[in-house]
């Protein structure tokens, strides 16, 4: 029997713990979607007004370098969101998001979401911490990377 | 958890290399080779994995490598070295028919033993897979002795992942999952930091080991992660990496605090390394 919208939001890290009432509100914003391998999922200069959690298989978030092609920034694995262009003006995509295999996610509608949180402001208040945290993440990861650790030291 | 000292220090030749001939050299990456050798004098020594060996290539000079073949048996040495400078190169140009000299084993091994019967985590970096490659061997050996065990690897770009010809027949028997800092189209798999590998990797917090070695920054990050996972850092093993000339405790060069990591380390607990790992001038 396929599960709910509802029972599927209670796996997501990103919603854990939202009592029952918040999460149908969130729900009440999101469908589930599939992509093919290769399957562009956004483009960078889009319209931002959806983000996605992945359920299953994995999405490149590439940038297209001229002379190079494009160049994965980070992959998004299941349970991971994918998109925080959203929540912020302009709402555009910074940069590309393709399905590197096939992809079962629920997208969520942004604008619908975003006025839930401005007539709710407890649950904006609790997703915005959400989005917070997932955006420290990145950060933080991206500022490893920056460091370049597995380089060549010149040692020996 | 203790580290396990194997040799005892200041052997009689500890100070005197003894000749060992290429066997094998296969290239792993652009800078990376793997070297098997051959004692061209008794049996060979019985390793420790996580130890290392200092490798003279005469008339260059003479630098720690740490093992990377099976632990604990006599015979020949498997090294796997990154080409940074002008020993290491020397060592990685080393065709099969040519002499290097090798003192050791030094340091301490990883406590695979005193880990069994726990779930096994095997994080590298970089080049750092290639001293955790014995752990990886013995737990594929071995593996109704442990477990769940999983092989957590971060490298800079997919041309600088090291074995991976063995990665298919590893995850046979354990979890192998990689991730590199970047990529182009044709990479497939992930991108990102190996901190990222950690919520996908099965293992109970309360009963896991785990092995951790690569740059001193990321082991830093990794050893936070399992931290926050729930690992006590006594069950979190790091192997430290310092410039090392002696190989037996002689001439400090390898000092961290109190102890020398030659002769005390390479291999120590976080809960041993942790108010070291803080302080700068170390």
């Amino acid at each position: 029997m396929p599960r709910s919208l509802e029972d599927l939001l209670a796996d997501v890290p990103l919603f854990e713990g939202l009592d029952d009432e918040a999460r149908t509100l969130v729900a009440g914003c999101a469908r589930n979607v599939h992509f093919g391998a290769g399957d562009l999922i956004f483009k960078e200069g889009g319209e931002a007004d959806v983000f996605y959690v992945v359920r299953h298989g994995s999405v490149a978030v590439e940038a297209f370098v001229p002379a190079r092609g494009p160049v994965t920034i980070e992959t998004i694995e299941a349970g991971e969101v994918l998109g925080w262009s959203w929540l912020f003006a302009p709402y555009r995509w910074h940069f590309d998001a393709r399905a590197l295999t096939v992809v079962r996610a629920t997208v969520f509608d942004g604008v619908c979401l975003r006025e839930k949180c401005e007539s709710d402001p407890a649950l904006g208040y609790t997703l915005m911490g959400r989005f917070a945290q997932v955006l420290i993440d990145r950060l933080q990861s991206t500022r490893v990377r920056l460091l370049d650790v597995y380089g060549n030291d010149g040692r020996h | 958890m203790a580290t396990t000292a194997v040799t005892e220090q200041h052997e009689p030749g500890a100070m005197v290399p003894a000749p060992f001939r290429v066997a094998e050299r296969e290239q792993d990456t652009v800078d990376t080779w793997t070297l098997t050798l051959e004692p061209l004098e008794g049996p060979g020594p019985s390793i420790g994995p996580g130890q290392f060996m200092m490798v003279y290539a005469f008339g260059v000079g003479e630098v720690p490598i740490s093992v990377s073949g099976p632990p604990g048996r006599p015979g020949p040495v498997v090294l796997t070295v990154r080409s940074v400078g002008a020993v290491t190169a020397a060592i990685c140009a080393s065709e099969p028919g040519r002499t290097l000299g090798l003192r050791g084993p030094f340091g301490t091994a990883w406590p695979i033993e005193a880990a069994g019967g726990d779930d096994v985590l095997i994080i590298a970096g970089g080049i750092g897979l290639a001293p955790l490659r014995p752990v990886v061997l013995h737990v594929l050996d071995q593996r109704a002795g442990y477990g769940s065990a999983a092989v957590l690897y971060g490298a800079r770009t997919p041309g600088d992942l090291l074995y991976t010809d063995l990665h298919a027949d590893w995850r046979r028997t354990v979890d192998v999952e990689v991730t590199v800092d970047t990529a182009g189209p044709d990479w497939p798999g992930r991108v990102g930091v190996v901190t990222k590998l950690l919520p996908g990797a099965r293992f109970r917090p309360e009963q896991t080991t785990a092995f951790v070695c690569g740059p001193e920054i990321m082991m830093r990050f990794a050893a936070r992660a399992l931290l926050d996972r729930g690992l006590a850092p006594e069950r979190i093993l790091l192997s430290m990496e310092r410039h090392m000339d002696c190989g037996i405790g002689l001439c400090g060069h390898c000092q961290l605090g109190p102890t020398l990591i030659c002769r005390d380390g390479p291999v120590y607990p976080y809960s041993t390394l942790a108010p070291w790992l803080e302080v700068r001038e170390l």
